[in-house]
């Protein structure tokens, strides 16, 4: 690394904020890049397990909501691509490297929603992982990204009490949509647990070092399961996984290490959904090519 | 049934079934940024159907969402426009023209109704349908040179006010909007 | 086009930068920054500008620090200290009371 490297990377480190037309290292706009770009993809597509249930909704209110929902993970894709954008990588080529699978979303969106009880746990748990991300990327020394996290963490507040009032709404029901949410849960809680990745010691996780992210993974799965495994428990609800406890003295989660096998493969396009979803994509892309081309003839 | 709850629901049904099929673009719309506003508008329909839903359910004490799910397709007063599924943007904003226009008209002779409830709640939907109009019609400009978007205006138009039978689209639409509500007994709360 | 969005939260207040969209032109500009931006209410107005027209500036020069119209300009406690000793008015320093 070279001074001007390392100055810059010290300036962060000590909270230095950075936009986009100052000079960055070449390692810390593509790291930045490609982080936020996964961020932009992963809202992109999942939109796509949810969008499912919006033609199914139960009632006015849900439908509304789920509608809202979804709309916003849309509008939180366009914000993150316009960031993408702005340090030097056009929206066409995030789409062309996402469809092609050079590029990646997140696990979770890789998978099936089966039933309204999906709608519940995704809205519920899911996106609670996600939020807890999204506010360690509020720091970002990156500052037009923690910008928009502040508008994306504050829209994010809705979609958990919905996802709250969904599930709370099936616990009080009938003994089938009380085990609507027990099957749901049994299946996302494997890839809820992979979410925050594999654990990386912080000085060797670059996203830490340049100060892109403020949060470790397993600090960040600590804290998820912190918050959500005792509303989990509180509802007569249970976890698949003997081994989930906590720490007397620490206070430390202890649970069986998630497979991390299975999120490499399912991360790098070999989830159960990941073809079906990116074929929606491509499809989606294909029939509104002469739409945007009719608005750029201006 | 009395004549303003039929009145009612013949609108309530248009903005319901429309803005159904409107939110089926969330999240594959054309760009991402036109995404964003078409669910608004999807989003407003359906609110526009709960609140005509609701001042008819008063008069024939039920419930909007009983009035939105539990009727079979048959009595749905949908227009023929609003059933079909228009997988293809330019059939879909040619509905969407349409669909403003006559709105428009109707919704004039709704403000100047009698009845005071129904004449406030026409006024209301009013002001958010002007969005709507707008977003149609700039829409309209782009594509008035378009030879698809043309002979969708020409495949639509017929079916505006075309509210005698019902096409096989809006039986499979009320299949998958009631499918989860049907799978337990009548009252559970989702 | 990139437009650049600038919010109010409420009246009286600084309008901010929010973000920006593309659009075709202003009118599809305005139909989704007002969603973008505004469709739950949570603003009071916005400016929509193509980022075309906003200039830039952001390096300012002051080689011979141009302290006289700033604050930091006038250290005024040795001179203030001086003319109360002159005119025995000076105040016993605050630990002493």
């Amino acid at each position: 690394m070279d001074q001007r490297e390392q100055d810059f990377l010290e300036y962060v480190q000590g909270g230095g904020q950075v936009e986009a037309g100052d000079w960055m290292p070449d390692e810390y706009r593509t790291r930045l890049r490609k982080f936020i770009e996964m961020h932009g993809n992963s809202e992109l597509m999942g939109v796509l397990p949810e969008r499912e249930w919006i033609l199914r909704a139960p009632t006015l209110q849900r439908k509304l909501a789920l509608t809202a929902k979804v709309q916003d993970e849309v509008g939180h894709a366009q914000l993150i691509y316009r960031v993408v954008e702005d340090l030097g990588k056009p929206r066409d080529e995030c789409f062309d490297d996402l469809i092609s699978g050079k590029s990646k979303f997140h696990n979770v969106f890789h998978y099936p929603t089966k039933t309204w009880g999906d709608v519940g746990v995704i809205a519920w748990l899911v996106d609670a992982a996600a939020i807890i991300s999204q506010k360690a990327l509020l720091k970002c020394s990156y500052a037009p990204y923690a910008r928009i996290m502040k508008k994306i963490c504050w829209e994010e507040s809705f979609h958990i009490l919905h996802g709250r009032d969904v599930i709370l709404t099936l616990m009080n029901g009938t003994d089938d949509q009380r085990e609507l949410v027990q099957e749901a849960l049994n299946r996302w809680w494997g890839p809820l647990m992979q979410f925050h990745g594999n654990p990386i010691p912080a000085d060797q996780d670059p996203m830490l070092v340049w100060r892109i992210k403020s949060q470790g993974n397993d600090e960040a799965r600590q804290q998820f399961l912190d918050g959500y495994v005792p509303q989990i428990w509180e509802l007569g609800l249970t976890v698949p996984d003997r081994a989930l406890r906590q720490d007397e003295q620490t206070r430390r989660w202890q649970y069986t290490e998630p497979d991390w096998d299975e999120l490499k493969s399912v991360v790098t396009g070999h989830g159960p959904k990941t073809e079906d979803r990116l074929d929606l994509r491509r499809q989606a892309r294909e029939n509104s090519a002469w739409v945007r081309s009719v608005l750029l003839a201006a | 049934m009395p004549a303003r709850a039929d009145l009612l629901l013949q609108i309530a049904d248009d903005e319901l079934i429309l803005g159904w099929r409107d939110s089926e673009w969330t999240g594959i719309a054309p760009f991402l940024e036109e995404d964003v506003a078409f669910s608004s508008i999807a989003q407003n329909e359906v609110g526009h159907a709960r609140a005509l839903y609701e001042l008819a359910a008063r008069e024939l004490g039920t419930t909007a969402d009983e009035l939105a799910f539990d009727r079979q397709p048959e009595e749905y007063r949908c227009s023929a426009l609003v059933e079909l599924r228009l997988p293809e943007w330019e059939r879909t904003i040619a509905r969407h023209v349409l669909y403003e226009q006559a709105d428009a008209e109707r919704l004039e002779r709704l403000k100047a109704s009698d009845d005071a409830e129904v004449a406030g709640l026409a006024a209301k939907i009013d002001r958010e349908e002007v969005y709507h109009r707008l977003h149609a019609q700039m829409w309209e400009e782009r594509l008035k040179e378009e030879p698809r978007f043309l002979s969708a205006l020409e495949e639509l138009r017929p079916l505006v006010d075309r509210r005698a039978a019902h096409s096989p689209a809006l039986a499979e639409l009320w299949d998958a909007m009631t499918s989860v509500r049907r799978s337990q007994p009548a009252g559970t709360r989702w | 086009m990139i437009y650049e969005v600038f919010r109010q939260e409420r009246k009286g207040q600084a309008f901010q930068h929010a973000g920006s969209i593309e659009a075709a032109d202003e009118r599809f500009a305005e139909s989704y920054a007002r969603e973008q931006y505004g469709r739950r209410g949570e603003s009071q107005a916005l400016w929509v500008v193509a980022r075309s027209s906003i200039l830039q500036i952001d390096e300012f020069v002051d080689e011979l620090n141009r302290n006289y119209h700033r604050v930091d300009g006038y250290p005024l406690k040795e001179k203030l200290k001086e003319a109360r000793e002159r005119a025995g008015t000076s105040r016993p320093a605050v630990a002493d009371r």
